[in-house]
């Protein structure tokens, strides 16, 4: 009798303690699930990715309990402004734009967005050197922008809406393009393929792990683009009154960075050191 | 928000294009069917069955995503005269609107055709009218009296169905109203906006069918 009674008291205590503990230190964690390899899903619907992973580490060095919580692309912000999730990783670049609305922790990758095309389009062989960067400017860039305006006017190019690289298409950087629209990077790249669209801009690496995938002749055109529109990376998006768990991603980013852990999933993941 | 309206309005033009195109191709398609179902004939009366009852059955948002996405991906289609239509999405959305509307319409005029009174067809025939005659001048203004009701409801269905365009990167209403919200992330004054000037359209369709309905009343 005395037995039980002690093994329902153990019980009761380690019920409460697990359940306390995951109260005061569970984090909600927003991603996409279809940028791959970025996030995605597998056959069988369970999220993976450089930052589901990343995300799991994370988790561990700042000893919480974390969940991962699906959002379409395009209600990613609004959602995190209504707490459907405190944090968002889901490739989501640092740019201005966004810090009005929230805040991003430093960020824990870089990555350079490219043009793409299917093999054959006249788009291929263009002069320009292999990578410009928005922020330095200077005549290179300029150059390059001049010859990317003359080689895309009347093109029509797609992009996934509400990206940096719906942005710097719509900023007139590279003349009045006509951009369309989509709601994933999927789509995307199907109408890329199906020929409905010139050329598609995206993170080099979506265009490169969907060649691979799929076996369709998609090619990367022009310069790789960084800086300026294309923001500071890719970081955590967390809510401004969060200061909390800003500082908490803040410190595991670093030690993840400092164990040597971003940069070994960044290349399983992409196929080079994307860690920043 | 006040200055996002300007944008929403001239998205509203292609949602009306969209709604009044696919509503007029939709009622030959519906009444061409509805006259298939009335055919002793079985492989018309079959094909009409089942062209409305596939239509009827599954989801538009399905529909438009199998002649948009599904169709673009077969390699005879891209390589036939058929592609320089579907390459579009702006002639992809009305195809599947009109094939949508057409198959509910299509029951519609079907059902207003039965409940047409045997005794007035036999009377025409009794005064020697002709059959082409009995149809246009007789059948037809009492089947188009009697299918008023049901085929308002469809025309606001249709209306809120073009919404659906945005899925295949049109910039209706509902697609404007997203890019905008891509960029403010505030979903909840945005869709209210839209969503009153889709209320608007909608009083307005509604009024309509309501002048008519008053205006070819018989009884």
């Amino acid at each position: 009798m005395k037995n039980i009674f002690k093994f329902f008291l153990s019980s009761i205590a380690a019920i409460a303690i697990f359940f306390s503990s995951a109260q005061a230190d569970s984090i909600r964690i927003g991603t996409e699930g279809a940028y791959p390899p970025w996030n995605a899903k597998d056959e069988s619907g369970k999220l993976i990715g450089f930052e589901v992973e990343l995300a799991n580490w994370l988790c561990i060095y700042m000893e919480a309990d974390c969940t991962l919580v699906e959002q379409d692309w395009d209600g990613m912000i609004p959602g995190l402004i209504m707490r459907k999730y405190d944090a968002i990783m889901a490739g989501m670049s640092i740019t201005d734009e966004r810090m009005k609305t929230i805040n991003f922790s430093q960020g824990y990758a870089d990555e350079v967005a490219s043009l793409a095309v299917m093999k054959g389009s006249s788009l291929e062989g263009m002069d320009t050197p292999k990578a410009i960067n928005l922020s330095t400017g200077g005549g290179d860039v300029k150059k390059a922008l001049k010859t990317l305006t003359a080689a895309l006017a009347g093109k029509t190019i797609g992009v996934q809406t509400a990206t940096i690289h719906q942005n710097f298409l719509e900023s007139g950087d590279v003349g009045s393009v006509k951009v369309r629209t989509y709601k994933t990077q999927d789509e995307v790249n199907l109408d890329l393929a199906a020929g409905r669209i010139d050329a598609a801009l995206a993170a080099a690496v979506a265009f490169t792990d969907y060649a691979e995938k799929s076996g369709k002749a998609v090619v990367l055109v022009g310069p790789t683009f960084s800086g300026g529109a294309f923001g500071n990376g890719v970081g955590v998006g967390i809510r401004k009154d969060d200061t909390d768990l800003l500082k908490r991603f803040n410190k595991a980013i670093n030690t993840a960075r400092k164990t040597g852990k971003i940069s070994e999933l960044a290349i399983k993941w992409f196929g080079f050191d994307a860690s920043m | 928000m006040l200055e996002h309206l300007p944008r929403l309005l001239k998205a509203t033009k292609l949602t009306i294009q969209l709604t009044l195109l696919s509503l007029f191709f939709g009622i030959f398609v519906g009444v061409f069917f509805a006259i298939l179902r009335t055919s002793k004939n079985k492989i018309l009366y079959y094909t009409s069955y089942y062209y409305s009852y596939i239509l009827r059955g599954t989801p538009l948002l399905v529909q438009i995503f199998i002649i948009y996405f599904g169709l673009g991906q077969v390699e005879w289609i891209r390589e036939s005269f058929l592609w320089i239509f579907l390459k579009e999405p702006y002639s992809c959305a009305i195809l599947a609107f009109t094939l949508n509307t057409g198959a509910y319409s299509s029951e519609i005029f079907r059902s207003a055709f039965e409940t047409i009174n045997r005794g007035i067809v036999e009377a025409a025939e009794g005064l020697g009218i002709n059959k082409m005659h009995t149809f246009l001048k007789i059948k037809l203004p009492i089947a188009i009296r009697q299918s008023l009701p049901a085929y308002g409801n469809e025309m606001i269905l249709m209306l809120k169905g073009t919404s659906l365009a945005s899925t295949v990167t049109l910039l209706d209403l509902t697609g404007v109203a997203k890019h905008i919200i891509s960029t403010t992330f505030r979903p909840v004054e945005v869709f209210i906006v839209a969503g009153s000037i889709y209320l608007l359209m909608t009083f307005i369709i509604h009024n309509f069918i309501k002048f008519l309905e008053k205006r070819y009343n018989y009884n």
